[in-house]
Formats: C-alpha cells, structure tokens, sequence
C-alpha cells in the first residue's frame, strides 16, 4: 500500500510535469523552427504570421485529441455498432432497434427513466426554490443552506447505503432499525418491504437523488433571487399584493431563465442516472432505468454491443434537444458580449 | 446561465424586502429547521450507527443509541433440582444474569408472543398457582405451592435494557479486513492526477479559444458547449474495446490507473474548456494587449498572467472535477476493473452491499470513509463550488 502511494505520488509529478514540459517544449520548438532574423523583415513578417497560426493549435491539441478520442469517436462508433450484432462483427441492419422496440425490460426502462424525469427535477426545483426563498429570510440562512446543499458531496454510491439504511425491512418480532419502517409501526401501520413494492420503490429510489440535487437548485435560485430589482417588489408592495403574490407573480417570472437551466441540468443527471439504481435494487422489482440496462447488456451472457449501443442511443437522443438549447444559449451569450 | 451569473451581484437582501411583507417570522423559523433536520437525519444514522456496537445496532433503532437500547431475550431459570421449601412454599431463587449479559430488566414474561407481560419488582401470578418476581437487578423468585416436578428449567422473556456502548471498532475493521483502506488509497490514486491533469490542459485552451485568433474558434466553442451534455454511456463501448485492443496491440494490462486518469481527464474536459474560457474570456483585455506590446509570447502571457488571475475558476473546476473522480462508480468499474485490488471506494461499498447486506457496522462505518473527503473539501472549499456552479450550470455533478 505505501509503495502504490509512493508510486501515485510519483507518476502525479511526472504526469503534470509531462504536460507542463509538452506546452513549454511545443512552445520553444515552433520558435526555433520558425526563426525571426533581424535583417530580413519579409521573412521575419511570414514567420510571424505562421507562428500565429500554428500556436493556437498546440495550445488546443491535448485538449482536442482527448475529446476527440474519448467523445467524439465514441459517439461515432456507438451509432455504428448499434447496426451489428453483438460482438460488433456482421451487420444487421435494424435487428437491434426492432429487439428493443418489442423488448419488455427496455419498455419498463423508458417507462422509468420518464417516470424519473416527471418526478426528480419538478421536485427538487420546487423545494429548491421553497428553500431558497425560506433561507433567505433568516439570519442563520447560510448555515441551513450549507447543510442542505452537502449531500451533493456525498456520492451516490454513498447516498444509496445511507438511504437503504433508512428504508431497512426487519421481519418476525425483530426490532425495525430503518427509521422509516420504525415511524410507520410506531404510527400503527405494518413495515414494508419498501424498496420492492411494485411501481412505489421507483419513488423511493428517486427521493435518494432529490435529496442530493435539491441543494444544487437552491444554491442556483437563491442567487437569481438576489438578483431580482428591488423596484418590482416595491412596485407590486405598493400596489397592495400580498407575499403569495409576490412570489408567485413578480419573483417567479423574473427568474423563468434560472429555473430553466436548473431543470434542464437536474434532467440530464436524470437520464444518466445509474449509481442509485444499481447499488439498491440493480434494477429488480422492475425498477430498470437506461443507463442500468444499458451497462447490463454491456457484460451480460459476454457482451452485446449491438443492443447497449441501441440503449445508448436513446438516452443520447434524450438529451439532444438540451443539447442544441444549450449552443444556441452559449452563442448568445458569445454574441452579447 | 447568464442569469444566474448576472444574479451574483449584491444587491439588497430578500430578507430586507419581504419584512415589510411580513409572514409570520417564526414559522419561517420553524420550517427551516424542520427542513435541516430533516435534511440531516440520514447521514446522521450511519454517522451515529458506525460507531455503535454491532450487538446494539442489530437490537435497536440508531436514534436510541444514547438512551441505551432495549432487547427481549429468552433465559432459563435455575435447574428444578434447586428448589427448597420455605414457609410451605417451594422456591427456586438466583440471578437471570449467571451468564455473561448484564443490564437492567424493566419488564417479563413467560411466554414468546407477550414476552413483557409483568412489571420488574413485584410477585406475578404466571397461573398454576405459580409466582415469579424478577427485580431489576436481574435476581429473581420462584416459588409454587407444591413441588415443581418439571425436568427442565423454566424458561422466561425479559426486556434488557443495556446502556449505551460507542466504539471504533468497526472502523478499525473495515479498514483493516474489508479492503475499505486499499480502497481509500486507490480512490485517491485516481481522484489526485484525474483532477489536475485536465485543468492544465483545458486551461491551455481555453486561453487559445479566448484570446488567440483562429479559423473554427467559433465553431470549436460550441462543439465543446455540445459535448458537455453527452451522456457517458456512449463513451463506453468503443473505448472498452478500444483499450483492450490497444491492450493486447502492446501487451500491457487493458484496465490501468493512467487508462482512468485519461478517461477522467477527456469526459471533465468540455465542462473545463467551457468554465475556464467563460473567466479566462472575461479578464480585462488591456493587461493582456499590454503584454503583448511589451513583447511577451502567448506562453508567457498565460503562465505569468492568465494562469494566477484565473485562480478562482481553476478552483472551482478542480473541486467538481475532484467530488466527480472521487464519487465516480462506472468509469471506475468500467476502465479499471472490479477485482479486489483495483476497486475504488464507491466500488467496493456496492460490493460490500451485496456481500455485507444486512452488516450494518460495517456497511455504515464503510459508507462514512467514503463520503467523509467529499465532506471535507465541501466545507472547506464551498465558496469556489458555489462561483463554479453560478457559472456555468450545464452539467451539474
């Protein structure tokens, strides 16, 4: 163990020293090779320019080749191998993309994953939101924020043992230690087998990621919050509304743009959700998301890139749409500046 | 996202506007610290279960835990053979404690389905003309009016009550036995250069996207906007077989530390590019033309002068980019293997969770290690989260 910490400590340095000696070295070689004599100003001027215009480009090239490996490629290749078969070998057209349409487990998956985009970002907006206008209130607001914004620390790997804690079922006579089961017997009711009750445990699973982003949203709208002028509140105080309408009214409107970019965030994690419903239930009790099912056909029975390339695909396809808001937003804001 | 950028501005207080509002200020009170609490409570179960007794966790609730905990066992009175007459009457007398368990009773019972059915202290009537009395302290008598002809001892349920009992055991197990700490050391070999080695590198270019001219720039930025969103799952295929080809090409293990690092490093990149250049973009330009005229080169330019200005993105970058390495399940799992050696702590406590299902000490003890250097860098750093999330909230965790 110490000689892999040494060893990690050691391939840190040379790793960040590597790239630190590329951009210099990069640097010094593209000076050499095109030098800028004194005398000679036509050459002097050429050499300039080529400089120019190599330079951005090794400044970008580590950067590029990355992505272009590790995303672009990817993308590429997944829309290939969707039309194989399952070891990626002979074409077949639109077998795998007729399999999934007829396939029940993957009907179950998309019902989930819609289930989840329906429930998870609505409500961690809402109480976000909720939050954010209570804390902002009080002036021990900043703590309370703090404490509700950590769980977003906590992996979800993490969050799943510390809600399955919670949900933990006991059988018999036993005592039940899951605080759930244990405030339902002690307001009368009989524990439960929470996380495989039909169609409910997906709602248990959910509540484990809206207890993680509910923080994120809340730290995202309480900033938007401050940021509404003071004269249309004044205006609307004036002009007799109430608190409810306050908010509801002159508040809520004026942060439409905030609340957008926190749903659709909070949308993308959702269709990429993976962590929580592998460690629970590893998508059992019908409870499959895509990302799950996908990773499943990754290794199942050897392997069927055919099929998770397929699943792949959709979630892909899900987030396009937020995809191309996003660029179209990004050069606005390029354009504003 | 230009909102929640433009928001950060100070301008006055919520607070200050919605008095002359006024909504009844306790209840606001009130409903933040129910929601706290509530927002609490479940870390604080595995937090206060990690460091109870394993006897107790299985016995009780973990919210007991500093009232002591209340258990029903089954004992056996003293061997029939014991008893003696006294006063008419034959008594079968000692402690329910001759074993080695100690506590206090508060209530018993001689049969399993109401096993606290008398109070401590006083003489019951059990039926057949029978009476026990067990005390608190665990001493008990039994008498009947005639001799007990019973070959076996009697049998009798008491509730337990034991005091509280906190200890590092589990802790020092999981460390030791359950491979919490190889995975502590490996999660760490992964999360420190997964976190620095993208930030050199999108920092390079998001300086040329700002401040160098170029055919494609335009182009380039939105690509990289585009690719912050790109789900994962459809990295995963081509560059699992990509690095087993390369693997078998070289003769080299497929799944190694660098193999995540630059997995790590590419999927953090877009979001990178696109938070550094945003402030990079943003620096003032005659610092930056200024340097220029006086004849410095780009590269002298951005590590002299864009590099410490730009300290507070590097820094909310690094801490996404590190809680990202470090609460990562798949790339891990997928790129660098689920054998014992090489898993990570998000892969070892799945493991455990299949393994250890029901083990709470060591699940709950486990489950704190690795979530408690997230925790750390949160407090620590939470200002630089908060900048970097206000800045550019595409990708969110």
């Amino acid at each position: 163990m110490v000689s892999q910490i040494v060893s990690a400590i050691g391939i840190m340095v040379a790793g960040v020293f590597a790239c630190a000696l590329y951009y210099w070295l990069s640097d010094k070689l593209l000076s050499l090779a095109l030098p800028v004599p004194e005398g000679n100003v036509r050459k002097a001027s050429i050499n300039l320019n080529r400089r120019a215009t190599i330079r951005p480009w090794l400044f970008l090239g580590p950067a590029l080749i990355l992505i272009a490996v590790y995303l672009v490629y990817p993308v590429i290749a997944t829309f290939i191998l969707s039309f194989y078969d399952r070891s990626g070998d002979y074409y077949v057209g639109l077998a795998n993309y007729r399999w999934a349409f007829f396939d029940q487990q993957f009907r179950q998956s998309i019902f989930n994953n819609i289930l989840w985009l329906a429930v998870v970002p609505a409500a961690c907006t809402f109480f976000g939101l909720v939050i954010a206008v209570l804390t902002d209130r009080i002036w021990w607001g900043n703590i309370a924020k703090s404490i509700i914004f950590m769980p977003m620390a906590i992996s979800f790997v993490g969050a799943s043992v510390i809600w399955k804690f919670i949900y933990e079922f006991r059988g018999g006579n036993e005592a039940q230690i899951g605080l759930l089961n244990a405030i339902v017997k002690a307001i009368g009711g009989d524990p439960q087998i929470w996380i495989s009750l039909p169609f409910w445990n997906n709602f248990f699973l959910m509540l484990i990621l809206i207890w993680i982003q509910t923080g994120f949203a809340m730290v995202i709208l309480s900033a938007a919050l401050r940021g509404i002028p003071e004269e249309t509140i004044e205006a609307a105080v004036i002009d007799g509304a109430n608190g409810w309408q306050i908010f509801w009214k002159i508040m809520v409107p004026q942060i439409w743009g905030t609340i957008a970019v926190v749903w659709t965030t909070i949308t993308i994690l959702v269709l990429k959700v993976f962590d929580i419903v592998l460690t629970m239930t590893n998508g059992q009790w019908n409870t499959m998301v895509l990302a799950n099912l996908m990773f499943d056909w990754m290794f199942r029975g050897g392997g069927d890139s055919g099929r998770s390339a397929v699943i792949a695909l959709v979630i892909m396809l899900a987030v396009t749409p937020i995809m191309i808001w996003n660029i179209r937003q990004a050069h606005r804001d390029a354009e504003g500046h | 996202m230009a909102t929640a950028t433009a928001t950060a501005s100070h301008s006055p207080s919520i607070i200050t506007r919605l008095r002359r509002v006024g909504l009844p200020r306790l209840l606001v009170h009130l409903s933040v610290l129910a929601i706290v609490i509530l927002w609490l409570i479940p870390t604080l179960g595995i937090l206060v279960t990690s460091v109870r007794d394993k006897e107790q966790i299985t016995a009780s609730g973990w919210w007991t835990a500093f009232s002591g905990s209340t258990q029903m066992e089954a004992v056996r009175l003293a061997d029939p053979a014991t008893q003696k007459e006294e006063g008419g009457r034959f008594v079968i007398s000692g402690s329910i404690f001759e074993g080695a368990a100690t506590g206090t009773v508060s209530a018993f019972g001689v049969r399993v389905q109401d096993p606290s059915a008398f109070e401590v202290g006083a003489p019951a009537d059990i039926g057949d003309g029978e009476t026990l009395q067990i005390n608190q302290d665990g001493s008990y008598v039994y008498s009947k009016g005639a001799a007990f002809d019973d070959k076996r001892p009697k049998r009798v349920y008491v509730s337990l009550a034991t005091a509280p009992e906190f200890t590092t055991q589990n802790y020092r197990d999981v460390l030791t036995s359950a491979g919490i700490g190889q995975a502590f050391v490996n999660s760490l070999t992964v999360a420190v250069p997964a976190t620095i080695i993208p930030i050199l590198i999108a920092a390079f270019a998001a300086y040329a996207l700002s401040w160098m001219h170029f055919p494609g720039r335009t182009l380039l930025i939105a690509v990289v906007v585009g690719l912050i969103v790109v789900p994962l799952q459809m990295a995963l295929i081509p560059l699992l077989t990509l690095y087993n080809d390369i693997g078998s090409f070289f003769g080299i293990p497929s799944r190694s530390y660098a193999g995540v690092w630059l997995a790590h490093s590419a999927f953090g990149m877009p979001l990178a590019i696109y938070l550094l250049r945003n402030y990079i973009a943003g620096l003032p330009k005659e610092i930056i033309e200024s340097a220029r005229v006086d004849g410095a080169s780009d590269f002298e330019i951005f590590v002299k002068i864009v590099l410490p200005l730009s300290f507070p993105a590097l820094a909310s970058f690094s801490i996404f980019q590190f809680l990202w390495t470090w609460n990562d399940l798949l790339v891990a799992m997928v790129f660098l293997g689920t054998g014992k050696d090489q898993l990570v702590l998000t892969g070892a406590l799945n493991a455990l969770l299949g393994s250890m299902g029901g083990k709470w000490e060591i699940l709950t003890a486990s489950a704190f290690i690795t979530i408690i250097v997230p925790i750390l860098v949160f407090f620590a750093l939470q200002r630089y989260l908060v900048r970097g999330l206000l800045a550019g909230s595409v990708k969110g965790g």
